[in-house]
């Protein structure tokens, strides 16, 4: 985010240093997302005492959840191609989109999880409310970050500090925001879907 | 180096060899801090019913022992080592991120500080002082280190710490992998990185892998401490075999994140030291990736005892067998490299050749203890501490210690004295072998590890007298070394760019090198880019005066700022209060922030 002139350095692979690391953090992330994920499946159906999985997760609302996330995808998609061609004005719009909808999903996360805790499920209930909560919660903090961080871009934008030549910025932005909704749809297909 | 002087020079630095050296003197303090906590240990087993120190602080004592020499000591001399001689190696005038390197050396230090903090806050927690410090062992085993059976903060300070200097290690491993992919000198191809580097590369990739793994493990562990979780509580359906495999699962490959690096200052240091190219470089490399992909493998070998089942016993000792192999490989090329060589017995080659040497014997007792009926008799014994002393004291340290003797003259301009220097390691290598090889027959007699006293009867009083003896001739062995880095700094020899006739990049330019390192990047054509080969005459040296200026970058203060959030934070649970955790949050935020926006070009 500082210089236009650090995406141009020489490097020997040909690779953006910065992508590079990135790439690389995200194969860290894989192993913790993939502890977590393990975790889970090591416990399902474990716990001694209620609520179980099935008296309490709500399908179609998270349905509806990730669904939003795939959109923020797309929009991230296009904020990007946006930046890069040099279109600011739709680069506005899309980053603060992408932020919006990570900003929904995060709000249909808190009204997931306060209406669990009203139906009795606390992360000491049980063994599926440690691993759910903390799976899901880590996911969240996630995706905090990344809105965190695509409201930055944003407001550098209007400020018009944002632009072609910081696309590699908003590349690396996205190679997160992306990942982050990828692991959703793991979470999503092994916690929901598979019970 | 750069000539900047002052403290706020060095607070703010992003230079890599100031932080390279930040990284040696805090990995040698703390290696001094572990040292005298081990002689504590041993003094306390001189003799049976020892009555030295209470079986409590006896506990905080190993614990304190073993994570600070694993995680303060060796790993970050190591760290002083990537820092330092990395970006010299491949002709680079830095690491990819120079802030990044700063962050990751103030969250090590204040990693370790928060963790050494234990031994004096103790009146703080209603506790006296030498009372609060860990006290569960460097693996932490739950569910013996839940809230319920370790009420105190001990434990708190602990995962807690663990969990800060995980990111230091996650923060550098990144910024090494992108280094040394990315940042080598025009002609440096992979295959012809020195064997440090590319020891450093794989290195770099299992700390980026490993640690997730325990962080997911300890994140575990705090909330069942601190936010009432059941994730290893057995009554709520959880079982704490979850912890071995997480924690071992990071623990195998962390050994060889502390082996590798110590492998490949030995296969700098041998060929250096016989004037003949390593033997077999391609299969030393390959071994060493081969061994970091194994270590993925073996983790369950050291819960043998558990009772996993037959099937899963016998493929984690078929993994564990196998993974000795390649280890096996590199031992037969340092062998050759020596062999026929024009040997010169310099204190560096002392240290390489005695890691040979301990070396296998502890990977010896490590094969005794793949097979799970000869393991049942070892584990948690005495036999299974001196199988890790000779592999991380006769290994890692024997390594290390070669690098420091090697590079020395590169870090700082002076030379090392010999005469002291081979006195160090004689007396060292004596010492070690005193205190370690009795632990062998200790164990197999039938001493438990972990246990602060035992009874005369079980014969092992001497045996442990000599022990001790050879821990109290290392502590001697290491005064001397102190004195010989004293003496440097007013009776060193001035060391020329290049005292020992090395082949690699570091040795082609000033001792200690200007800010810049290269005043001309340099362009590779062979592996041995300073030694005759049959197809290349032996590399031009930089000229002494860059030819055009040189952009250096200039320091920050904003990554100290944002890695004293870390510690801040993990004092919030502590505590019990909020405001510390936003405060801590605030910082870290504030850091990254005024980081991300600040003008700063490498
Ligand atoms: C030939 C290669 C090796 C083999 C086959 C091997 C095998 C083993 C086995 C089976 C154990 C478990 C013993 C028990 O607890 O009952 C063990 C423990 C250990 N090994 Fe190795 N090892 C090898 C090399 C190394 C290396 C290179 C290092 C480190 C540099 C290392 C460090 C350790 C440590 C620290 C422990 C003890 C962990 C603890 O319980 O606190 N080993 N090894
Ligand atoms: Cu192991």
């Amino acid at each position: 985010m500082t210089h236009a002139s650090a995406t141009q350095h020489h490097t020997s692979m040909g690779l953006d240093n910065r992508k590079m690391a990135f790439w690389a953090f995200i194969g860290s992330e894989c192993l913790l997302f993939g502890s977590l994920i393990s975790t889970y499946l090591v416990y399902k159906g474990r716990s001694v005492v209620g609520p179980y999985p099935n008296q309490i997760l709500n399908i179609p609302f998270t349905s509806v959840s990730t669904f939003d996330l795939l959109m923020s995808s797309l929009m991230m998609v296009l904020a990007l191609a946006a930046v890069q061609r040099g279109d600011m004005k739709w680069g506005k719009i899309w980053l603060f989109s992408t932020a919006l909808l990570g900003l929904v999903f995060l709000g249909g996360q808190v009204i997931e999880f306060s209406e669990f805790v009203n139906k009795g499920l606390t992360i000491s209930t049980n063994l599926f409310g440690c691993t759910f909560f903390v799976l899901t919660g880590t996911h969240g903090a996630h995706v905090t970050v990344g809105v965190l961080w695509l409201l930055t871009l944003w407001v550098r934008a209007l400020q018009g500090k944002l632009g072609p030549a910081n696309a590699m910025t908003v590349e690396i932005t996205g190679l997160y925001w992306h990942f982050v909704d990828v692991v959703w749809i793991v979470i999503f297909t092994v916690v929901y879907l598979i019970q | 180096m750069s000539d900047a002087r002052g403290l706020a020079s060095w607070l703010t630095t992003t230079d890599h060899k100031r932080i390279g050296l930040l990284y040696f003197w805090t990995a040698l303090a703390f290696f001094l801090i572990g040292g005298i906590e081990a002689l504590f240990i041993r003094a306390q087993l001189a003799q049976p019913n020892g009555r030295l120190v209470s079986a409590e602080t006896y506990n905080q004592l190993f614990t304190m022992h073993g994570t600070t020499m694993i995680f303060l000591a060796l790993m970050p001399l190591g760290a002083s080592f990537f820092n330092y001689m990395v970006p010299l190696q491949i002709g680079a005038r830095d690491v990819a991120f120079p802030r990044l390197n700063a962050f990751s050396y103030w969250v090590f230090l204040f990693g370790g500080l928060f963790l050494n903090a234990s031994w004096f806050v103790g009146p703080l927690f209603h506790a006296g002082i030498l009372n609060v410090a860990p006290n569960g062992g460097w693996f932490g085993y739950a569910n013996l280190t839940e809230r319920q059976y370790s009420p105190g903060p001990n434990i708190d300070f602990w995962v807690l710490g663990l969990q800060i200097l995980g990111i230091s290690s996650l923060a550098a491993g990144f910024n090494f992998i992108v280094t040394i992919l990315n940042m080598r000198a025009p002609g440096m191809k992979m295959m012809r990185l020195p064997v440090f580097t590319w020891m450093t590369l794989v290195t770099q990739f299992l700390i980026i892998t490993a640690f997730p793994v325990i962080t997911v493990g300890l994140a575990f562990l705090i909330f069942d401490r601190f936010f009432g979780t059941h994730f290893y509580v057995r009554e709520a359906g959880a079982t704490p075999i979850l912890w071995q495999h997480l924690f071992w699962l990071f623990g195998h490959p962390e050994v060889y994140i502390l082996i590798l690096p110590a492998m490949g200052v030995v296969s700098d240091v041998l060929p250096t030291f016989s004037r003949k190219p390593l033997f077999g470089y391609p299969v030393v490399v390959y071994s060493g990736v081969l061994i970091g992909l194994m270590s993925w493998g073996v983790w369950s070998h050291h819960m043998f005892a558990v009772g996993l089942g037959p099937i899963a016993d016998s493929v984690f000792a078929a993994t564990t067998m196998l993974i000795a192999v390649p280890t096996g490989v590199k031992i037969f090329n340092w062998i050759a490299t020596l062999w026929g060589g024009d040997i010169r017995g310099t204190t560096a080659l002392h240290f390489a050749v005695g890691f040979i040497a301990m070396f296998i014997i502890g990977g010896l007792s490590g094969v005794t203890h793949a097979s799970p009926p000869t393991d049942l008799q070892q584990t948690d014994s005495y036999y299974v501490v001196a199988h890790i002393h000779y592999v991380f004291f006769g290994g890692t340290i024997f390594g290390l210690f070669a690098g420091i003797y090697y590079w020395w003259p590169k870090m700082t301009g002076r030379l090392l004295d010999e005469t002291l220097g081979k006195t160090h390691f004689w007396l060292q290598f004596i010492g070690m072998n005193l205190a370690f090889f009795p632990m062998h027959l200790i164990g197999l007699l039938g001493m438990p590890r972990r246990v602060y006293t035992y009874a005369p009867e079980l014969g092992v009083g001497s045996l442990n007298l000599v022990s001790t003896l050879g821990a109290f001739l290392i502590a001697l062995s290491i005064l001397i070394f102190l004195v010989n880095l004293w003496r440097t700094r007013t009776r060193g020899r001035p060391a020329p760019n290049d005292p020992w006739g090395g082949a690699t990049l570091e040795w082609s330019i000033p001792s200690p090198p200007p800010v810049y390192n290269f005043s001309v990047i340099p362009t590779i054509t062979s592996r041995l880019p300073r030694w005759t080969t049959e197809r290349h005459g032996p590399m031009r040296d930089p000229p002494a005066t860059p030819p055009e200026p040189i952009h250096v970058p200039g320091g920050s203060w904003w990554p100290l700022i944002a890695a004293f959030g870390l510690p801040v934070l993990a004092l919030a649970p502590l505590t019990h209060t909020l405001w510390v955790a936003f405060a801590g949050a605030a910082l870290l935020l504030l850091g990254v922030y005024r980081w991300a926006f600040e003008p700063f070009e490498v």
